[in-house]
């Protein structure tokens, strides 16, 4: 009986095993994904681990940097040649990408997504949401915002961590204080306070610069708070006046003149892997002041409605974006934050960083990530988001009225925005 | 016999026997030159003029590419009369005739002169000194862009550092070069720095290509000229202010063309200086780049293609403008 059993096992076993070589001999698929740096490298590292489970299909990874590959994406959706068979799209294009129609529609059969949405980050899947309810993509990573600072050059200073993230205004004083003491900026610049403060607050289904509605919200208190506070900051000389990922950024955060840092989760990964490796130990993160939640970036896997494989796709896609295992690998190796909720709960979470002095800082991204409101995203968000730092410049640089720039640039917005 | 079978025999016959390879022969592979010539005309009608007369059909239609080639809607000339009127183009019109006289008019005041440097100085080593000139031409926009930005960088570049150095030079007390020289970093990306940032790069990078196309003229000068002028006791300068400038006419006309068409379509370099955005308060944002922002950042690609017909019809303008003044007289 225990033998005849172990014998149809071992059957069964070689007959899947010549079935798959057949399938794999006869109709091997070859699935295009593009993806770009990287996010890519998910892929790279997946390719054999689904190479084993599906051998007869196989992966060709196409990769650009991020605003070439975007833009190939959109001629290739606009011509419908060229395509992919799965699509990498960052969170900076999901909205337009999701609206265009494009994409497959995750939630109508063969897919049917809708059974997995709640397995992931309850705001990720509004991004990926198009008009009239169809979902363009899945979500893969997620950016939960984090506080990163410098705990040694807080310590020279005398401040404390809470009076760090209190509020605003204690915030802006813990910087004069460390200012004073040690030299170093609070923050690179005054741009980022202002931009996370326009996007705390937020309710669920309430876009940054446009309500579900597409009435303009400029000129709300969230956006005269955030240009009132950039403007101390500027004010109490604390911003180091540099870009994000220009040299002089980078130097700084090395160097320790920029003592703080707000961005997603993610940018442990880079100050460990190449912006400051030698301040091991030194760094901290914590929750963004004031009680502010906010999403740095995320990445999603869509299908365009021309492909070639779709069938092979969606499996892959289901691979990599709820395969929990895959979902860790990329947390370890990339500190991409999964955006399924049950990788978040993993014991992994619960590692401490070594990097942050041996933090545990996973969790409090996950805390994050749980409060993060369903951002709703809009298409014509990237002309209002220029536009709103042109007024933000015009206040910081000339001294200009809050009330007017925001007026102006409603009115910007408005006329730009015009389809 | 034979004579009576020819009466006979009409000569159409004949012809009828003749095989392809003769009957070709005979119509003298009339078709022949247009098949060896079709290469570029084909080329040129996939790459070439179709874009060109889909950008025009699409700068009347509003489209939002990424769903594809049925989205497009007709606005007729909705996006031209936006274009003129909308204050974003206005200023980076601006901003490019701004940097194409800060960049251009350099160039050729410097690329004359040395020139007539390389001319009459060097034997032979010339042609190593004009490859050095060159060589910016032919290296990569992008790399040379990354290099300036890296050089003009406000804490830790090259530029700031000699120019504080030299502004912070004390002699016992005083300081005698701050008066010409600042004793603080420039933030070189702040908007009033921006254009002459990017001006000077492009200058750098083009003076060298215009100096070649005046040695190559200047070459061809004919050398009796300077004899006669030297026998007639005519100075360095003056031969080179009454027979080389003059001679050097037609070359002017077309490299001041050149740059007209070059600077008004600056893109990269102003792309890679101002990381994309077009610096702060758009102070370096460029016609060329407006119109890729448009499109790409906006996703509008209507409008880019209006702005593109815009600006084609502003350099045929300002081109035409250079033909009356320094082109032929007829």
């Amino acid at each position: 009986m225990f033998n005849k059993k172990k014998l149809g096992t071992v059957a069964l076993a070689l007959g899947t095993t010549l079935a798959l070589t057949a399938t794999s001999a006869w109709a091997k698929t070859t699935l295009t994904v593009a993806s770009f740096p990287s996010f890519d490298q998910a892929v790279n590292s997946a390719i054999p681990l689904y190479k084993k489970l599906h051998p007869e299909v196989e992966i060709k990874l196409v990769s650009l940097a991020y605003g070439d590959h975007h833009n190939a994406m959109t001629t290739a959706l606009a011509t419908g040649g060229n395509l992919p068979d799965v699509m990498g799209i960052e969170y900076g294009y999901i909205g337009r990408f999701a609206a265009s129609g494009g994409l497959e529609d995750l939630r109508a059969a063969p897919y049917s997504a809708e059974q997995y949405e709640k397995l992931f980050s309850k705001f990720t899947i509004p991004l990926a949401t198009g008009g009239s309810g169809t979902l363009a993509a899945m979500p893969a990573d997620i950016g939960p915002g984090a506080l990163f600072y410098r705990e040694d050059i807080l310590e020279k200073a005398g401040v404390t961590h809470a009076e760090l993230t209190k509020d605003w205004d204690s915030y802006i004083a813990a910087g004069k204080k460390i200012k004073e003491a040690t030299g170093s900026y609070l923050v690179s610049s005054a741009t980022d306070i202002k931009d996370i403060v326009i996007r705390s607050g937020l309710k669920d289904g309430q876009g940054i610069y446009f309500d579900a509605d597409n009435t303009i919200t400029v000129e709300s208190d969230r956006f005269k708070e955030a240009f009132r506070l950039a403007k101390a900051v500027r004010e109490a000389g604390i911003d180091a006046q540099v870009g994000a990922w220009s040299s002089e950024w980078t130097e700084g955060l090395r160097r320790g003149t920029i003592a703080s840092q707000m961005m997603g989760a993610w940018l442990g990964g880079h100050l460990n892997g190449w912006i400051a490796p030698d301040s091991k130990g030194l760094w901290r993160s914590s929750q963004l002041p004031a009680g502010a939640y906010a999403s740095w970036g995320g990445s999603f896997y869509a299908i365009p409605k021309k492909a070639k494989n779709k069938e092979a796709a969606w499996e892959f896609i289901k691979f990599m974006t709820m395969n929990k295992e895959m979902q860790i690998a990329a947390f370890r190796d990339l500190d991409a934050f999964p955006a399924l909720v049950e990788a978040q709960n993993d014991d992994f979470v619960n590692q401490p960083i070594e990097y942050l002095g041996g933090q545990v800082a996973r969790v409090q991204w996950k805390e994050a990530a749980d409060r993060i409101p369903a951002m709703d995203v809009h298409k014509h968000d990237p002309v209002a988001e220029q536009i709103i730092n042109d007024a933000l410049e015009a206040v910081l640089e000339r001294d200009a009225d809050i009330d007017t720039v925001l007026a102006d640039a409603a009115k910007q917005i408005k006329r730009r925005a015009r389809r | 016999m034979s004579s009576v079978e020819s009466a006979v025999r009409p000569p159409v016959v004949k012809i009828r026997k003749r095989t392809l390879k003769q009957r070709l022969n005979a119509s003298g592979y009339k078709w022949a030159p247009y098949l060896f010539v079709s290469p570029f005309f084909v080329i040129f009608a996939v790459f070439g003029l179709f874009p060109l007369l889909f950008s025009l059909f699409l700068s009347f239609h509003y489209w939002e590419p990424a769903a594809g080639l049925g989205a497009m809607e007709w606005v007729g000339i909705e996006n031209f009369t936006f274009t003129l009127t909308d204050g974003w183009f206005q200023t980076s019109v601006y901003n490019t005739i701004w940097i194409a006289l800060a960049a251009g008019i350099p160039q050729h005041v410097v690329a004359i002169p040395l020139a007539y440097f390389l001319h009459t100085s060097f034997k032979r080593s010339r042609n190593t000194v004009v490859g050095m000139y060159f060589l910016p031409f032919i290296t990569s926009s992008v790399a040379i862009s990354l290099v300036f930005t890296t050089l003009f960088s406000r804490d830790f570049g090259m530029i700031n550092m000699l120019f504080t150095s030299a502004g912070n030079w004390t002699v016992g007390d005083i300081q005698p070069l701050a008066w010409l020289f600042p004793t603080a970093n420039i933030d070189w990306n702040r908007p009033e720095y921006t254009k002459t940032m990017i001006a000077f790069v492009v200058f750098w990078r083009y003076v060298g290509w215009n100096t070649v196309l005046y040695l190559s003229a200047m070459q061809t000068i004919p050398k009796d000229l300077y004899e006669a002028a030297t026998v007639d006791g005519a100075k360095r300068w003056q031969q080179f202010w009454y027979i080389t400038v003059p001679m050097l006419k037609p070359m002017m006309f077309f490299a001041v063309t050149l740059t007209i068409i070059g600077n008004l379509q600056l893109f990269e370099e102003p792309f890679i200086i101002t990381g994309g955005t077009g610096g702060i308060e758009q102070a370096g944002k460029t016609a060329a780049m407006h119109m890729y922002i448009t499109a790409f950042v906006e996703g509008d690609f209507g409008t880019a293609s209006a702005i593109s017909w815009i600006l084609f019809a502003l350099i045929a303008f300002l081109t035409w403008g250079n033909n009356k003044l320094l082109g032929e007289k007829k």
